[in-house]
């Protein structure tokens, strides 16, 4: 229940630097998703919130209060860890109960508050168990649960569903949905690498990349509006399309000659002048139409992959680039081996600054560092 | 016989009759007794495969068994029978032993080591381990305060007997009282509390070994747990004693009944330090003192001294078990 800003908020270890530049404003009531590839230090970011890690540059201001120095106890957060972290030694009841206790809370406010997070989590049965008696959905609760007793401003999540199978990670991430539900005025920030998990529970997500962020957007904000190469190829699967290509028209659209023949026409003004100048044409592959007129790209289908509800096409490497991906709806078993022209609608068609690997003729929000892809 | 030509004679029959032994008990197994051929094949294969690890284990249990096994029966045969072992007593020898003052004595200092000894060690050699933990030089300290592991009881004792000595030219322990101001005394003749002084030997001893199998329990602590608690608001204190120490109580209570099984045991120390005099007996040296004389008293003493031992061992067992699970 708290606001949290991030003002030039850096991390070296020695001479390294791992983050630099780190800019963010958190509203109370928020949901913040951290997401990234891996090493891209989205967990040293919550662990230099949670006061784990020092911050060696910038400041951590939570409501008004620079916050740097302070300990983790008092800095008004809980964090609920991958691994879990629950005391093995103790039961699911002093699990919940043990902040309290160290906090020497009366007896009645210790009941009261585990209670209450038990009916919340569902934990009644099991309060008098031991951790290694819970399957990890139950452990993942007591540890959320351990959190929720505490009563924080800020709830951090560390990958907290990574270590769930493929059912209970659906399951758990619903709960964690509605429990952010249940308390509106409680601040969280969430790292994952999983986009779904991003773009499901997210009020905004935050994409870290080469130590600093590529971009902080509503999940559909990034899907639509990608700011650059990196979280254009990050968000969506399969991942967007980047195809090289040459301006020709200016306007309030933008005409591009594509460097393996077709033209491709995006929404996206550019000025006069502009032609000539190298670019990137990003397209999702579900945003790919099948046309018999001018295509955005042309090839022969390699491989399809029907899901039924979709078919995907995967089209023949052209001078080893990653092969052009194409999602046409409904089922096309018929189309291996055969030429299928691709267009999209100029709405649906992204300009990249080839060497910048930012948007074209959107200013930079952040430097990053060119991603490998 | 020269005598490295007797040595690798022994060495060649030695490999050579394990070696051969394995080699024809199985060869008979498989050929004579259940062969692998006929129509009853296939539960041949099953029943020689059933007695196969018989064969394999069959040395051990028999070296254990003459070894071990014997001996504890033997044992407790002789101590049924008089000084010189001709005349069957029954109990007698116990009964002298429990009215026996000075058996009284030594009963009562091992109650005392097997105390002081264990905790002590223990105590020490957690806090060690978790204080040298994060420092730079914690390993040359930890080196330091494990050498004495490589020490024979024999040895250190007499290293202690310098820092006991009753001259402040020699030992510490009167060079302080000298600087003090205090007369010399002799630390082995102080009533009651030489007990300990010749326990400080072994606790001395046994600390690094007890730091060494502490300090990687501690190390396999999960971080995380470390890190919720220092969220939690725990400070250092509180994680040692209510995360850190619960989570590795199981390596404690190895560490602490080895010990104790070994101290049951030792009779170097005191042997070496007063002879068992001024009452610093305990049951070990109180048996050596019998061995040879009086063998009968001597295996009532081993035998006491097992009783003692077995309730530890067996607690030891379960714990070192349940720990490797």
């Amino acid at each position: 229940m708290a606001d949290l800003v991030l003002k030039d908020v850096e991390k070296s270890y020695g001479s390294v630097k791992v983050l630099s530049n780190i800019n963010l404003d958190i509203k109370r009531g928020e949901l913040i998703v951290f997401v990234g590839p891996s090493g891209c230090g989205k967990s040293t970011l919550l662990r230099m919130i949670a006061g784990l890690e020092r911050i060696t540059g910038g400041t951590l201001t939570i409501d008004g209060q620079v916050v740097n120095d302070v300990p983790p106890a008092q800095r008004g957060i809980a964090m609920v860890f991958q691994s879990y972290a629950l005391y093995p030694h103790m039961t699911v009841r002093d699990n919940m109960a043990f902040a309290l206790k160290i906090a020497k809370k009366s007896k009645e406010e210790i009941d009261a508050a585990v209670g209450k997070a038990a009916r919340i989590l569902q934990l009644d049965p099991y309060l008098d168990r031991l951790p290694k008696a819970l399957s990890g959905g139950q452990r993942q609760r007591v540890a959320i649960g351990r959190s929720i007793v505490r009563d924080p401003k800020v709830y951090l999540f560390d990958e907290p569903l990574s270590n769930l199978d493929a059912a209970l990670r659906v399951a758990t991430r619903i709960e964690i949905a509605q429990l952010k539900e249940a308390m509106p005025d409680s601040t969280m920030i969430y790292v994952t690498h999983d986009q779904v998990e991003a773009m499901t529970l997210a009020t905004r997500i935050v994409v870290l990349a080469g130590g600093g962020i590529a971009q902080v957007g509503s999940p559909l904000e990034l899907y639509e509006r990608p700011q650059n190469e990196f979280v254009a190829q990050f968000i969506g699967s399969p991942s967007m399309n980047l195809l090289p290509g040459e301006i020709v028209g200016t306007g309030t659209t933008t005409t591009v000659r594509m460097k393996a023949g077709g033209t491709a026409v995006s929404n996206y003004p550019s000025q006069p002048g502009d032609e000539g100048m190298q670019v990137n044409v990003g397209v999702r592959p579900e945003d790919f139409l099948e046309t018999e007129g001018e295509p955005i790209f042309e090839g022969k289908v390699d491989i399809t992959e029907a899901l039924g509800e979709v078919t995907i096409l995967y089209y023949e490497r052209v001078d080893g680039a990653a092969p052009v991906i194409a999602k046409l709806p409904g089922i096309h078993k018929d189309l291996r081996g055969k030429v299928v022209k691709l267009a999209a609608d100029p709405s649906k068609v992204h300009v990249f600054h080839k060497e910048q690997s930012l948007l074209y003729r959107h200013e930079p929000h952040q430097k990053i560092a060119a991603q490998p892809h | 016989m020269n005598p490295i030509i007797a040595g690798l004679v022994t060495i060649v029959v030695g490999v050579g009759g394990c070696v051969g032994y394995f080699y024809l008990s199985n060869l008979l197994l498989d050929k004579v007794i259940f062969p692998a051929r006929g129509e009853n094949i296939s539960r041949n294969i099953n029943r020689a495969n059933a007695v196969r690890p018989w064969l394999f284990m069959f040395p051990a249990i028999f070296a254990l068994g003459l070894y071990l096994v014997y001996p504890v029966i033997g044992s407790f045969w002789r101590s049924l029978y008089n000084r010189a072992g001709n005349e069957f007593i029954g109990f007698g020898n116990y009964q002298a032993l429990f009215t026996s003052g000075d058996f009284q004595v030594a009963f009562f200092n091992n109650l005392l080591w097997v105390l002081v000894v264990p905790a002590a060690s223990t105590f020490l050699g957690l806090v060690i381990a978790q204080l040298t933990d994060r420092l730079s030089w914690g390993n040359i300290a930890k080196s330091l305060i494990f050498m004495p592991m490589a020490i024979s009881f024999v040895g250190a004792s007499l290293i202690w007997k310098f820092v006991y000595a009753n001259d402040p030219d020699i030992g510490l322990i009167n060079a302080i009282r000298d600087f003090f101001g205090l007369g010399v005394i002799d630390p082995m003749l102080v009533p009651f509390w030489n007990n300990f002084f010749l326990m400080v030997i072994l606790i001395w001893i046994q600390t690094g070994f007890a730091m060494v199998i502490l300090s990687a329990a501690l190390r396999g602590i999960p971080e995380e747990t470390v890190e919720a608690a220092i969220i939690d608001g725990a400070n250092p204190f509180q994680i040692f004693f209510r995360i850190k120490v619960p989570q590795i109580m199981g390596t404690i209570v190895v560490v602490w009944t080895t010990i104790t099984i070994l101290v049951l045991k030792v009779f170097d120390i005191v042997y070496t330090m007063t002879g068992g005099e001024f009452d610093t007996e305990i049951l070990p040296s109180f048996m050596m003192d019998y061995m040879f004389r009086d063998d009968g008293i001597a295996t009532a003493v081993a035998f006491v001294i097992m009783i003692v031992v077995l309730p530890v061992m067996i607690w030891n067992i379960v714990q070192a078990r349940r720990e490797l699970r």
